[in-house]
């Protein structure tokens, strides 16, 4: 950050006040507001679906929540393009000539479609860990269904709500890769663009410190609406598992929802990739296959594990000593996940040679900058089951005679469970499909698959790039469902 | 609780396994190429030597850029760049040692700086690609027909494209600031759309967004290896004419390498006739050096005859190319 400081103040105030950066600010924030909306309306249903009712298959829905966080946003971008034209696939299937997606809709589109999985994940792990007699309470007094889905549940969701929007948010403002193949001018790809056409670090380190203060102030906003929350129990008695909802005929109309968000955010991409295979389809591809997939899995696995174990004591201290040093520190965590990427690889280059050189170019280094970068998105699922978790266990835990430490890992930690599952699949699925990060602090030689689908795919080699998408997206098949077994397995 | 510990146990095992890896003397390459591109090449260069030769592929920019945050430290003994420009943001920082005179001469002039600090590998040429079925290609002559009326909304350029921004800076050496802003702005009021990259553009011309795009070549031929029927064709302007400007990609030797003797080497490979023979035959690039009188050495005359006479150094240095773009709202 020193270095934008190094600039020129004159140029830099042009760079920061020209007229175009103000159109290019309202695009950012039209673009954001209308992704929240897109996504909530998405992820809030599919989440009360499948969590709360008696819906046939939700176990399986619940993976289609989650997965369209494997597809690589350019992927689901190239995949929606290749749906419109005289030669897309609309066009051969129905002989109906549609549009190409592109501008505010198209970009509108393919992230919303990528992100809803961030507040569907957080939305779910708030839905399950809610105490169902305050429902009950609510059904005994003559409440109906759908009252008390707005006028109780909703308003208790509030924290997986804003930590869920907030990631988004903060995405939608760094994304590059999806608004940049629908030709929609944000504020971040106007900012890429001159980064990454100058070789100019000191307008980069502002491009930087420009997104910081965004940031900031989006936190800001957070922080005074999550202000005095608090909704575990307080009396005595123990949570009981919910009563699904019976949803009857409505089975049918819920089907057709989870069906549609199916087609545009999985059967979309997947078919393009199977696609793109059959085209011309190269047996010795499949030695580089089994490299990519090792790096990818052991540079983010650990990752995921190191960032929810950073993000508890984070969370911790955020919800139960809510002072203001303590809340600006587990802001910080989302100030790393804002940094757009480069910027950070950048710094910790920097950084490392100057303190640690050993560390340059290492997996340990790899794993830790994943972590840092993505941490924030670990925090939101956990913070979420935290303001569930009563402290009282936890006093009650200590006035047994166990130690703090020993006291919150028998009490709290176990109803975290739900929350750092969550997060950690997150912090994994979004770290086997990072870029820039990888690309500059990875062990040399090192190749994941994420970077041989973008190598491949910008030099138009499709048919190349195909196999290693569709690893990306076994795998992670593969590692959700684990996860969610164990969840299964318990109920 | 067990299974966290065990997952840390794993981690800092891993830990210990990486740092306990003997520094080797392997050939480290910063590679703005991709992959896809090259590993084959480099998988001879190791049989051919013996030398082990290890590949940190990334984006052109983001290599140059780390290139120059780690100075003197730097791992890299070359750096391999997909464009002029980012060799000479490096050599501006002097991190490029200097390559040996006999090793220059063997290139045109045209194809290496004037201060010997880097080399072309191979060329990309600059063409204007067209739809099979609804543009009339032979209407399109030079660069300037582009902005005429009857051409408004059909056609596509990448202004954030690296090759696009060389081609302009080429322009504005060979013409002026001044004609350079005035067909800029004839384009932009002409409805030009724009896309993210060469690729994007000939896939809005296959899918009928577009009729005519200004593009590298090889995109479209390596399209049509894949798919002969691909809609899409592609010529040359005018010779001489700046829309056919030729970029290369380029390598260097870093300052910061401790085995400038192998580097040598990896250069000397990459301008044998194998190695230029492999860029137009698998990469569907132009040779930049030949030393037999075949088919390469007809591609490179042709190219020297269709492109205009631009001097790299020129083309490395993008600032003023940047703020023009900027000035016009193209950037």
């Amino acid at each position: 950050m020193l270095r934008a400081l190094e600039g020129d103040w004159a140029v830099s105030a042009d760079l920061l006040w020209r007229q175009r950066n103000l159109m290019l600010l309202a695009n950012t924030l039209s673009l954001t507001g209308g992704v929240l909306l897109v996504t909530t309306l998405i992820a809030f249903p599919l989440a009360w679906l499948t969590s709360r009712t008696d819906l046939p298959g939700r176990r399986i829905f619940t993976l289609l929540g989650v997965l369209p966080l494997a597809i690589p946003g350019y992927v689901l971008a190239y995949a929606l393009l290749g749906l419109g034209g005289v030669n897309g696939t609309v066009a051969q299937l129905t002989g109906f000539v549609i549009p190409r997606p592109s501008g505010y809709w198209g970009s509108l589109i393919a992230i919303s479609l990528y992100t809803f999985p961030y507040l569907y994940l957080n939305l779910r792990a708030g839905l399950m860990g809610l105490d169902p007699s305050t429902e009950e309470a609510a059904r005994s007094l003559g409440s109906s269904h759908s009252t008390i889905l707005f006028r109780v549940v909703v308003p208790q969701l509030k924290p997986a709500f804003y930590a869920g929007m907030l990631i988004i948010g903060l995405y939608v403002l760094g994304d590059f890769g999806a608004v940049s193949l629908m030709r929609f001018e944000t504020f971040s790809y106007a900012l890429y663009l001159q980064y990454a056409a100058s070789y100019d670090r000191i307008y980069a380190a502002w491009i930087a410190l420009m997104l910081l203060t965004l940031t900031c102030s989006i936190l800001f906003v957070e922080y005074r609406l999550l202000r005095g929350l608090l909704f575990h129990r307080t009396g005595s008695g123990s949570s009981r598992t919910f009563q699904p909802v019976k949803l009857g005929n409505w089975k049918w109309m819920a089907w057709g929802f989870i069906a549609l968000i199916a087609v545009a955010a999985l059967v979309v991409p997947v078919w393009t990739i199977l696609f793109w295979m059959m085209r011309g389809f190269d047996a010795s591809i499949w030695s580089g296959l089994a490299a990519a997939l090792q790096s990818s899995f052991i540079a983010s696995a650990p990752a995921a594990l190191l960032a929810a174990v950073l993000a508890v004591p984070l969370a911790y201290i955020a919800v139960r000593f809510p002072s203001k040093t303590n809340n600006a520190l587990q802001r910080t965590a989302y100030l790393g996940y804002a940094t757009p990427p480069l910027a950070l690889a950048l710094a910790l280059i920097f950084f490392t040679l100057n303190t640690a050189p050993f560390l340059y170019q290492t997996l340990i280094l790899l794993v830790i900058a994943y972590a840092l970068h993505f941490l924030a998105e670990a925090i939101g699922p956990i913070r979420s089951s935290l303001y569930q978790a009563s402290p009282r266990l936890e006093e009650a835990a200590r006035s047994m005679g166990l130690g703090p430490v020993k006291a919150f890992m028998h009490s709290t930690f176990p109803l975290l469970r739900n929350g750092l599952l969550m997060g950690g699949a997150i912090v994994f699925l979004s770290s086997m499909k990072e870029l820039p990060i990888t690309y500059l602090l990875s062990p040399i030689g090192f190749e994941t698959l994420a970077i041989s689908v973008w190598s491949y795919s910008n030099e138009a080699m499709f048919a190349e790039a195909a196999p290693f998408a569709l690893t990306i997206l076994i795998f992670s098949v593969f590692f959700v469902g684990l996860l969610f077994a164990r969840e299964w397995k318990r109920t | 609780m067990k299974y966290y510990l065990i997952g840390l146990a794993v981690v800092i095992a891993g830990l210990i396994w990486f740092l306990s890896m003997p520094a080797s003397d392997d050939l480290v390459v910063y590679s703005g190429r991709s992959k896809a591109l090259v590993d084959p090449l480099i998988r001879d260069f190791e049989e051919l030597t013996g030398i082990t030769v290890n590949v940190r592929y990334g984006g052109t920019t983001q290599l140059a850029v780390a290139l120059m945050e780690e100075g003197d430290r730097s791992p890299a003994d070359l750096f391999w760049s997909q464009d002029a420009g980012a060799l000479g943001a490096v050599e501006k920082e002097n991190l490029l040692a200097g390559l040996p005179d006999e090793l220059l001469s063997t290139v045109p002039e045209r194809f290496r700086n004037s201060s010997g600090t880097w080399v072309a590998t191979s060329g990309r040429a600059r063409v204007l690609a067209y739809s099979t079925t609804r543009a009339d290609a032979d209407s399109v002559n030079e660069l300037s027909d582009l902005a005429r009326p009857e051409f408004s909304g059909r056609v596509g350029w990448a202004p954030s494209n690296g090759s696009f921004q060389a081609f302009v800076t080429a322009m504005q050496v060979v013409h002026g600031d001044e004609h350079t802003r005035d067909w800029l702005l004839a384009m932009k009021n002409n409805n030009t759309r724009i896309y993210n990259n060469n690729t994007g553009i000939l896939q809005a011309i296959a899918a009928g967004e577009i009729d005519y795009g200004i593009t590298n070549h090889y995109y479209l031929l390596r399209a049509l290896n894949e798919d002969p029927d691909f809609p899409v064709a592609q010529k040359f302007f005018e010779p001489g004419d700046v829309g056919n400007l030729i970029n290369v990609a380029g390598i260097g030797i870093l300052n910061a390498s401790s085995q400038k003797e192998d580097a040598l080497r990896f250069v000397e490979f990459l301008l044998s006739q194998d190695a230029q023979d492999w860029f137009t035959g698998e990469v569907f690039e132009y040779p930049v050096t030949s030393a037999d009188t075949g088919e390469a050495q007809q591609q490179l005359e042709q190219l020297l005859e269709m492109s205009p006479d631009v001097n790299l150094d020129a083309l490395s240095d993008l600032e003023s190319t940047l703020q023009l773009l900027r000035e016009v709202g193209l950037l």
